[in-house]
């Protein structure tokens, strides 16, 4: 699969946040998705990035464009919290060890086309997404 | 034992310490003529800060001329203190920067004469100050431009708490019309304010529109919920309006139910039921119909 461009950027500000909905809907317009699929993966996004910056304590975003054989956009969110000691549970809807809705795991899951957690209790947590064109 | 006198009395600080006076003279001169704006700042704290500056340069340049050491803390809180109100007061990078430059001049002629019989000792001392200097100076630019990023963040969140505002459309209809981004603290200051004016008109119907709020996810979901829950306490029905297709897809995968919650596609959809809901229904005039036709 060809990588065309791969850049990271900081998840460490409720600011950071507004910064990765604006690289997402970037590098999605610019692969010429539609707005539909433009909205789907920014709010995915949206709510991986605050699960870095809130339960994760911080971390980053890679933003993977990939190119051939197939065109779509792949997003690393990845900390060093936590983690995640029940993935099954943290995807469940309405679960929550916060104050949300306790939808954004399984949300951003519905949202995109391939979606994968790595986490270990103590050491963080990665999820990766992929958006197909 | 010689040898080392010597080096006392040409280190920086004893340098500056001697000559204090006709540096500092010297250097204000130089301001005037470069960069000195005395339509923003009085000639008095400028003199202030030229005289501390020399005093916090010639107390920390005894340790070494790394001005990220310890010994160059206060200066660097100087430094910063100084950029932020420059910043404010509408000062140029260059102009900014130029306050630690423009002293160049006056501590060479200091320190050329210092030196008079010994132009190696010279040489390496000018070398040293002009590092010194120029990474003061350097730390001043950036110092300068965090401080204007810092206001110019602080004007835009400013902006977009003024471009909520709840407008009344009607006796007892109101509308919020929400733009930009909606996950901060602001958040809660707008939706507050939406239930303030809800009971300072005795409004009954508020139409909340999320026209142009680009992104709907769980955080500003559950804000919109709240609020709408709220409301409902106060004996006012919520509209959301502005639920476009792409925001109406997003809202389902995402789970969020808003099926207790009245929406429409457009404001004036939202309007019109809120007139409806209200008892008052819409007219159109026989004049207005002729003049049409
Ligand atoms: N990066 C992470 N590190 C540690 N725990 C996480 C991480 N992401 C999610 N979790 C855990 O999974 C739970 C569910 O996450 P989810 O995003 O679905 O809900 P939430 O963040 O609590 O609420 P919201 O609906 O606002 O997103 C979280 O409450 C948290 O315990
Ligand atoms: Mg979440």
């Amino acid at each position: 699969m060809a990588v065309v461009s791969s850049e990271a950027t900081a998840v460490a500000t409720e600011s950071d946040i507004v910064t990765v909905r604006r690289l997402v809907r970037e590098a999605s317009a610019k692969l010429g998705f539609s707005l539909v699929d433009q909205t789907k993966v920014v709010t995915a996004a949206s709510e991986l990035a605050r699960n870095t910056l809130i339960h994760g304590k911080g971390g980053e975003m890679e933003l993977i464009t990939l190119n051939g054989p197939r065109v779509g956009l792949r997003l690393k969110f990845h900390d060093h919290g936590p983690g995640i000691r029940d993935i099954q549970l943290a995807l469940r809807d309405g679960f929550t060890t916060g104050s949300g809705l306790g939808l954004g795991l399984g949300g951003a899951k519905r949202l995109v086309n391939e979606f994968e957690i790595n986490s270990q209790p103590g050491e963080g947590t990665t999820v990766t997404v992929t958006r197909w064109k | 034992m010689a040898t080392t006198t010597v080096n006392q009395n040409a280190s920086l600080a004893s340098i500056i310490e001697r000559r204090r006076e006709s540096i500092l003279a010297e250097w204000l001169r130089e301001m005037s003529g470069a960069t000195r704006r005395s339509d923003l700042m009085k000639e008095s704290e400028l003199q202030g800060q030229c005289g501390q500056f020399l005093d916090l340069l010639a107390r920390a340049s005894g340790t070494g001329t790394n001005v990220q050491a310890a010994a160059y803390e206060p200066l660097r809180e100087m430094l910063l203190d100084i950029s932020r109100v420059r910043v404010q007061k509408g000062f140029t990078p260059r102009e900014t920067a130029m306050f630690v430059f423009s002293i160049k001049r006056p501590l060479f002629t200091a320190i050329r004469e210092a030196h008079g019989k010994d132009p190696v000792a010279m040489a390496e001392q000018m070398w040293s100050t002009t590092e010194l200097l120029d990474s003061l100076g350097l730390y001043t630019t950036e110092a300068y431009l965090k401080s204007r990023e810092e206001v110019i963040r602080r004007q835009q969140e400013d902006m977009l708490e003024l471009s909520t505002p709840v407008v009344k459309l009607w006796e007892g209809i109101l509308a919020l019309p929400l733009i930009g981004t909606l996950d901060s603290a602001r958040t809660q200051v707008v939706m507050e304010s939406l239930l303030e004016a809800i009971v300072q008109t005795n409004s009954r119907v508020a139409i909340i529109d999320i026209t142009g709020v680009p992104t709907v996810d769980t955080v500003v979901a559950q804000h919109l919920l709240k609020t709408v829950t709220a409301a409902r306490l106060m004996g006012a029905d919520c509209i959301i309006s502005g639920v476009r297709p792409q925001i109406a897809q997003t809202i389902v995968h995402l789970g969020i139910n808003l099926l207790d919650v009245t929406t429409k596609a457009t404001l004036s959809d939202a309007f019109g039921l809120a007139m409806h809901r209200s008892g008052f229904s819409f007219i159109r005039s026989d004049k207005k119909e002729k003049r049409d036709n």
